[in-house]
């Protein structure tokens, strides 16, 4: 699917430029594209080495099995086949928890280090694990508790009352990531039969 | 109850910068070694995403900059129109998965122009805050690993941003409506 959105994307996207007669734009726009592509991966960098060096602490302390063993029933539940104490919980609950309470910046170098955890325990290393697809299927869901940035925005703006779409958006985000969830549940149910090995 | 949410946003990051080194070093781990030992990762990391990034991003650009994206707006526009919903916020359903930034710019731009107080502004914030660029998390989080086979994800990742776009606009009409 990935194949066919990205083929459709630049092949729509040039068919439509010429038929315009805009077809300068395409080369413009496709070395713009490349150029954001490099500079949000560089922009990544300074948040991924403070985080996983942070995150390095957290697991040489203990805490992140701590917080696996805290949240255990949930992880179980979203990931069966994840064998219990596994490095991939603690990561896959701090991922979570950075999402909950909206701190974006923190969250994507948890979920990479949850994603490399994973990866681990991946018989086919170039194919997504049903364990990878929910961890990203509850990520893209995105469970969020408080949406600062829309806040600011809407104080900006003088709203009346700010705050007033986190009640909405806290509704709004339990539907979609329980759709997630269960569109999930049936994809595992369908497409795999789970090779039952004991890690 | 704003003044609890942003004391809550700008304490919790100094709050965990503060709580894993001391019990760590309570817990006698060398807490600067530890640091350094797993940030040295990250650079690798980011490097890593590099090449899906920029497959991504170049795909997107020229979809957005053709006006092809916009022509699929304009086009799909009439139908939610019949639905009761205004048109006005239709354009992030299809942006919010492939944009963030262009996302909040849209819907920023919608809070400037109709108030952030008025049924679109309320449904965008909504729709913003509660979706996520399901094309650029799988992009970096399949990229950071060498996943090149995305399985299932995509359409998961879709289909649960599409419910929360329809959920946002639902439940929003009926609490402000």
């Amino acid at each position: 699917m990935v194949n066919f959105i990205w083929l459709f994307f630049i092949v729509s996207g040039v068919i439509f430029a010429a038929v315009n007669g805009n077809i300068d734009t395409v080369t413009e726009a496709a070395f713009d594209g490349a150029k954001t592509g490099v500079t949000v991966s560089f922009g990544l960098i300074s948040i991924l080495v403070m985080w996983l060096g942070i995150m390095k602490i957290a697991e040489d302390a203990g805490l992140l099995k701590k917080l696996g063993i805290l949240l255990g029933p949930i992880i179980r539940f979203l990931f069966p086949d994840v064998p219990k104490n596994h490095p991939a919980i603690g990561y896959i609950m701090s991922n979570m928890s950075a999402n909950i309470l909206g701190l974006g910046n923190a969250a994507t170098p948890m979920g990479i280090k949850a994603m490399q955890e994973l990866q681990k325990l991946n018989p086919d290393k170039d194919k997504a694990s049903p364990a990878m697809c929910t961890l990203l299927a509850i990520n893209t869901a995105s469970i969020t508790l408080i949406p600062t940035t829309l806040i600011a925005i809407r104080l900006n703006f003088n709203s009346a009352n700010p705050a007033e779409i986190v009640g909405t958006t806290l509704f709004a985000t339990i539907i979609s990531t329980a759709a997630a969830i269960l569109l999930d549940r049936y994809y595992r149910f369908v497409s795999s039969k789970p090779p039952k090995s004991k890690g | 109850m704003l003044s609890v949410i942003t004391a809550i946003s700008s304490w919790a990051i100094p709050v965990v910068l503060v709580f894993i080194p001391l019990y760590a070093s309570y817990k006698k781990v060398p807490v600067y070694e530890s640091f350094v030992d797993g940030a040295k990762d990250g650079f690798d990391t980011a490097v890593r995403i590099i090449p899906h990034l920029v497959g991504m991003m170049v795909a997107i650009s020229i979809f957005r900059s053709s006006g092809m994206m916009d022509f699929l707006i304009g086009f799909v526009r009439p139908l939610f129109e019949q639905l009761g919903v205004p048109g006005e916020v239709l354009p992030l359903a299809i942006l919010r998965p492939i944009t963030g930034a262009g996302s909040l710019a849209f819907t920023t731009e919608l809070i400037k122009q109709f108030g952030p107080d008025s049924m679109i502004g309320r449904i965008a914030s909504t729709v913003q805050g509660s979706t996520d660029t399901t094309l650029y998390v799988l992009t970096v989080y399949f990229g950071a690993i060498g996943i090149r086979k995305a399985g299932y994800a995509l359409k998961v990742g879709l289909f649960s941003d599409l419910v929360g776009f329809a959920a946002a606009v639902i439940v929003c009409m009926f609490v402000f409506g």
